[in-house]
């Protein structure tokens, strides 16, 4: 680690210096690679808000703080068992747990699972299945696209692998819980790679958690390779505290009638920039992109989809809705491109906000690009406040403005909860609506799902299970 | 007297719509207020309900014993005043079983009492929806979403049955009703009517009134009421119209 210089400039060099290092488990072509988005990087560096694509995310108050990096994992003197365990009544899940970057288990980095689900950190997976790492690595995330996704190539060193072979349905849910916990400005960057092979089925919970009160900058790039007729359900919670800032790129490419369903939920951050691609490449695919943001006080939120219908008769559905507070701000990129062959898409998009002060502030874009002509693809954003006639309505009925306020916030966020699939983590994730519409939770303790320590339910004094 | 305004005076955006209005409502009676569009009528009910952006420039409304100017909409809510709504607001997203057990507990609450136990609040359901004839697919679905203008009025009734208030304001109730869903609503408002409560039924004609027969009638006209009397004046309206008291009011 280095300290006092530019991030990008501390980048280069560690590069330099340590590139066998940060190489130690690479296959061929992994290291080719690294070279490659290197160069990229050299020139492009990180973008900052004079780049159309990032015009009303600023950036640049992150890539601009003093980080250190770490290049190993560092000795963790707390009770990692304690604070990863996890307790959600009637939740199941299998834990991969990464502190500060570094995947985390005392056992073992690579591990089979009874129903044949392999998990493991991404430097084992290299070691033990080098040829997937040749066929996938680097090939659904394009490393070009910008100084994030180039730096992530070029230098991360650890991430999480999940291979769920043909026929293989995942009978628990796996849950990434990804913590933060240094009393120093970190920079980490973290590469995942998940293989859902033909028939499979999987559940994957990416939970982002910071514990600490200091500035961290998360860089992810996670690749999904989805094959024929599998099912992926991912869910994303987002809860890092209001100095920090997280870079989520998530590239995802489907097969002939896979079916898809990301579920991106942030609750808390200082700033978000999640970027969604999707590839429908075989027909028959569908994809359901989901997202939910409750922002306040000065956090920012950037969701960047990208929806590319390469193949006939695939359908997506793209809806994400969001609740400002304060001066916090948000931005909606949807887009989605319609390849020549690709007829009978069906392609819906849409982007919905309720800001609760007038200085609070979002930029939403819809966009379409089609070359079929055979296609039904519709696209729409709203921005509102709340419904005022409403409002009197639930007041005139006895109910106190504070509660109509979070009965008509819970309501407009409840077509995002109700599409969890999963009874226990619906519930869950409806409590920690509630909680945050109210105002409690700024700053989760620990991961999300509050391992450890089950916190007390949330009332309005509303069962919301039958909405 | 259960309800008493005096000398009231309301404004919306510094227009004065209610001019110097006067009204006493005991327990026990059914007051209808009749009038032309445009008079104030759905002013005079916001006012006593509450509503913002309805000032109250002068005068008072006094509620059993209290002024309630200032008063907070779901304060009053809670105090026993409902408005059965004309034209009743789509929540989506709320269903109407959870917004009602919330209105009840917050009105509870309100009278120092717990929550209302899940199977006692079930059961009153239950005994409300018969009385306006009311489907179950109806209270599963989200407040008023996709209802019909019938089942939205239905629903106002089902409401005010659910919350029993003590003063009941129904601001044109009988609008967009055929004459079923009109004699459902008026047997529901029958049946609701005891000698502790009072009703104010908001109506343009005589139809509503042969079902909800009211012991006072009132014509509001230009923010003031110009005349008032027994259930045959509705019937003197409903024959002559409103012109001959216009012009009895000018000379």
């Amino acid at each position: 680690m280095q300290q006092g210089l530019p991030l990008d400039e501390m980048l280069l060099g560690t590069f330099e210096r340590s590139k066998g290092l940060i190489a130690a488990n690479d296959t061929p072509k992994v290291s080719r690679l690294r070279d490659a988005a290197m160069e990229i990087f050299r020139e492009c560096r990180f973008p900052d808000s004079a780049h159309e694509k990032w015009r009303n995310t600023p950036i640049e108050s992150l890539t601009e703080e003093d980080f250190v990096q770490q290049l190993s994992p560092s000795q963790a003197d707390k009770n990692l068992e304690e604070m990863f365990r996890c307790e959600v009544h009637n939740f199941d899940t299998e834990i991969v747990s990464m502190l500060n970057g570094w995947y985390y288990d005392k056992k073992s980095d690579l591990r089979t699972l009874p129903d044949g689900v392999v998990v493991g950190s991404i430097g084992a997976a290299m070691k033990a299945y080098p040829e997937l790492f040749e066929t996938y690595y680097g090939e659904i995330a394009p490393y070009a696209l910008n100084g994030f996704t180039a730096i992530n190539t070029a230098m991360a060193q650890d991430g999480v692998f999940i291979l769920v072979p043909d026929g293989v349905k995942a009978n628990k849910t796996i849950q990434i819980i990804k913590m933060i916990d240094l009393e120093e400005n970190l920079f980490v960057q973290n590469r995942n790679l998940i293989i859902l092979g033909r028939n499979s089925e999987l559940s994957l919970m990416h939970c982002d958690d910071s514990i600490n009160q200091h500035c961290s900058l998360v860089n992810t790039v996670s690749e999904f390779v989805v094959g024929e007729n599998a099912q992926l359900k991912l869910y994303k919670l987002q809860n890092l505290n209001d100095q920090s800032g997280l870079v989520n790129s998530t590239f995802i490419r489907q097969e002939a009638n896979s079916n898809v369903k990301t579920n991106t939920l942030t609750f808390n951050c200082g700033l978000i920039r999640n970027c969604v691609q999707v590839m429908l490449n075989g027909p028959g695919a569908h994809a359901d992109v989901l997202g939910l943001y409750l922002m306040d006080k000065q956090q920012h939120v950037d969701n960047q989809i990208r929806i590319d219908h390469n193949a006939p008769n695939c359908t997506s559905n793209e809806l994400f809705k969001g609740i400002l507070d304060d001066q916090a701000s948000a931005v909606f990129n949807g887009y989605i491109h319609v390849a020549r062959n690709a007829q009978k898409t069906n392609a819906y998009q849409n982007n919905n906000n309720i800001l609760l002060k007038p200085t609070a502030r979002i930029n939403t874009k819809p966009f379409l690009e089609i070359y079929a002509d055979d296609v039904k693809c519709s696209h729409g954003a709203t921005v509102g406040q709340l419904d005022q006639e409403a409002m009197f309505y639930i007041r005139s009925r006895g109910i106190s403005e504070a509660n109509a306020r979070l009965l008509l916030m819970y309501a407009f966020a409840s077509d995002i909860i109700s599409n969890i699939s999963i009874e226990a983590l619906r519930q869950r994730i409806d409590d920690m609506v509630k909680k945050r519409l109210r105002g409690e939770l700024s700053v989760c303790e620990k991961c999300v799902l509050h391992c450890g320590s089950p916190e007390k339910e949330y009332h309005f004094d509303i069962d919301y299970s039958k909405l | 007297m259960l309800l008493n305004i005096k000398n009231l005076h309301v404004a919306i955006n510094g227009k004065e719509i209610i001019r110097g209005l006067n009204l006493g409502v005991n327990k026990g009676e059914i007051h209808a207020i009749m009038g032309p569009n445009g008079t104030g009528k759905s002013t005079l009910a916001a006012a006593i309900t509450g509503r913002d952006g309805y000032e109250v420039t002068a005068g008072e409304i006094w509620y059993k014993d209290r002024n309630i100017v200032g008063m907070s909409a779901e304060e009053r809510a809670n105090e026993g005043i409902f408005l059965s709504f004309q034209y009743p607001v789509e929540i989506p997203g709320v269903s109407m079983t959870n917004f009602m057990r919330t209105a009840i507990n917050a009105q509870r609450e309100h009278r120092g009492l717990a929550s209302i136990p899940a199977g006692e609040f079930l059961k009153m359901m239950e005994e409300k929806k018969k009385l306006v004839e009311i489907h179950d697919k109806l209270t599963n679905r989200s407040v008023n979403e996709g209802f019909s203008g019938g089942e939205k009025k239905k629903n106002e009734i089902f409401q005010m049955a659910m919350l029993e208030p003590t003063l009941a304001i129904l601001d044109e109730t009988d609008s967009g009703l055929d004459i079923d869903a009109l004699k459902v609503v008026a047997k529901g408002v029958n049946q609701l009517k005891t000698d502790d409560n009072a009703f104010i039924v908001i109506t343009h004609y005589q139809r509503l009134l042969d079902l909800i027969v009211p012991d006072f009638v009132h014509v509001l006209f230009d923010g003031r009421i110009i005349k008032s009397g027994g259930k045959n004046l509705a019937l003197e309206l409903e024959e002559k119209g409103y012109e001959w008291i216009k012009q009895e009011h000018l000379v």
